[in-house]
């Protein structure tokens, strides 16, 4: 199945691959609206220090601990991507405790948020991926 | 092949999607003492809390039974297993055959025996959907609310009606609260948190009688109630197991595939032991991932395939009124520890190996120093002065990274 995968080389710290997915993730159409005066979070998260930087976003892992130890259901696999149903999570933060790279968050709506490879949003395909402008992020079958 | 599973909760539903990984054929049936779909039993406090409904506490969509192809027969207690004749035969008589069974039968509320306990009518326990049913019947914006027991159980329920009633007053023998799960310092950051909420804690002191209405503790102090829930530890059902002739010194002993001593039979869950790789004891971890893992791993095994369930911590996610707390492995060893606005951190390390964490408030990316404990990463192989500031992948080696992000494994 398709990844993404990132590649630390070519990430430019530019962080623009998180407004892209805050943008992506947002109800507007316009990105300057979506993010204009707002504190974004975005399911991708730039790591970076001394010039190394590079993306996190969910694995979308063969063996999701966080999708194993969900205590609602909330948390499945369709089609090989790790969705949150987030009217049946109640917040408890039991794949917070679980996920391995610390990919699933906390959310503005009081439960958890994390990538859905853009599947369930306006984007339609990667949106962190296509805003990558030396594309140190990409998604394919490895 | 014929499965059958006794119970309907977190570890059964585990081995229902191991078997169906590798046998779409094999019928399975499902066997539990509750009358209910699968549903989730740590929610129950939420449901009371008004986070959840019963519908979304369905541990699994409705159309589960159905595309796993599996019977159910609910509402009925399984009373022995006859392990000649490969039986698990039901109350009303009923014999079903198997060829694998896993018993998951969780387990129960443990109520001490406390003088004049049998004189109260309105007590409680909080661990199945019936037991919070029956509590929130109880409830009026009058009532005065006891619990007895501050672990994870009790300060749940505290938190689901604290809102519901007039007063909520919280006792146990421990000097602190979630005593198993917290250290002092945490444990007392929490313990004031719940307090500006108006939950009221009397702890080292027990109750020594019951009056009708009135708990007079050990102290001498009388605590006046109206609706008592008892919660102050669980113990495994393990007797169905035993009476077939399992090993369950604590728990149900099983090997590293879930299986009990005896043939073709697993358990999986809260009635078992598993060893917390942190220490190397066997322990109960009645904790609902572990049921599901250890599900899983059994229902795999049954099915033909080689599955090991061996990497169980103890590990906790839990929050009062948006206060969150996670916490994995054991506490003894060498800490570290932080504490300001945020919140507070301790990590626990022994042998060059994170064994433990305790995290409150500050919980972001708790996972991956759950991962170091698991793994059993050397610690000399990271940056751990990083990590210790904050949980990241930037502590690891250029090597690693390349392969946690770069797909060389996942």
């Amino acid at each position: 199945m398709k990844r993404i995968y990132v590649n630390e080389k070519w990430c430019l710290g530019c962080h623009l691959c998180e407004y892209y997915c805050a943008f992506a993730n947002s109800d507007e159409n316009d990105m300057v609206k979506a993010l204009k005066d707002i504190v974004i979070h975005p399911r991708i998260k730039i790591e970076e220090k001394n010039g190394i930087s590079f993306a996190v976003s969910c694995r979308h892992c063969e063996e999701p601990l966080c999708v194993k130890g969900c205590i609602t259901g909330a948390l499945t696999i369709k089609d090989g991507v790790i969705q949150i149903d987030s009217k049946k999570c109640v917040g408890c933060y039991t794949c917070i405790l679980s996920c391995p790279y610390g990919a699933v968050m906390p959310s503005d709506h009081g439960v958890v948020q994390k990538c859905e490879l853009c599947t369930k949003n306006q984007s339609g395909d990667p949106a962190c991926v296509k805003g990558c402008p030396n594309k140190a992020i990409v998604y394919e079958e490895r | 092949m014929n499965y059958v599973i006794i119970g309907n909760s977190a570890a059964a539903i585990g081995c229902v999607e191991g078997i169906r990984q590798l046998d779409s054929e094999g019928s399975i049936t499902i066997i539990s003492d509750e009358p209910y779909h699968t549903y989730s039993r740590p929610l129950i406090s939420y449901l009371l809390y008004g986070k959840t409904d019963e519908q979304r506490m369905k541990y699994r969509p409705d159309d589960f039974y159905e595309k796993n192809g599996c019977k159910t027969i609910l509402g009925k207690k399984t009373v022995d297993i006859c392990t000649e004749k490969k039986q698990a035969i039901l109350e009303d008589g009923t014999q079903i055959p198997y060829d694998k069974l896993l018993i998951a039968t969780g387990s129960r509320p443990f109520v001490p025996p406390i003088k004049g306990l049998d004189q109260v009518q309105n007590q409680f326990r909080f661990m199945k959907l019936e037991d919070a049913k029956a509590l929130e019947k109880a409830l009026t914006p009058d009532s005065r609310v006891l619990i007895l027991g501050a672990g994870l159980i009790g300060l749940k329920c505290a938190e689901g009606i604290r809102s519901r009633v007039q007063s909520l007053t919280v006792v146990d023998l421990a000097p602190r609260i979630l005593p198993n799960v917290l250290d002092e310092q945490a444990a007392s950051i929490v313990q004031k948190h719940l307090e500006k909420h108006g939950i009221e804690f009397i702890l080292s002191d027990s109750v020594a009688v019951f009056q009708a209405q009135q708990a007079t503790l050990k102290s001498g102090k009388k605590v006046p109630f109206d609706v008592l829930v008892v919660a102050v530890g669980v113990r495994p059902n393990t007797e169905l197991a035993a009476k077939a002739g399992a090993v369950c010194p604590r728990g149900i002993m099983v090997d590293e595939h879930c299986k009990t001593t005896l043939t073709d039979i697993y358990a999986a869950g809260d009635c078992t032991e598993s060893i917390d790789i942190t220490t190397g004891e066997a322990k109960i971890l009645a904790l609902l991932p572990n049921a599901y893992m250890q599900g899983e791993c059994a229902g795999l095994c049954m099915a033909g395939g080689q599955k090991y369930y061996n990497q169980a911590i103890p590990m906790n996610a839990v929050g009062f009124f948006e206060l969150h707390i996670i916490t994995a492995g054991n506490y003894g060893g060498e800490e570290y520890i932080q504490l300001d606005e945020s919140g507070y951190k301790k990590l626990v390390t022994k042998d060059n190996l994170l064994k433990g964490y305790i995290l409150v408030g500050q919980v972001e990316r708790a996972g991956i120093y759950t991962a170091l404990i698991r793994e059993r990463t050397p610690l000399d192989t990271i940056d751990f002065e990083l990590i210790k500031q904050k949980p990241q992948l930037m502590a690891f080696s250029k090597v690693q990274r390349a392969e946690k992000l770069g797909g060389a494994k996942i």
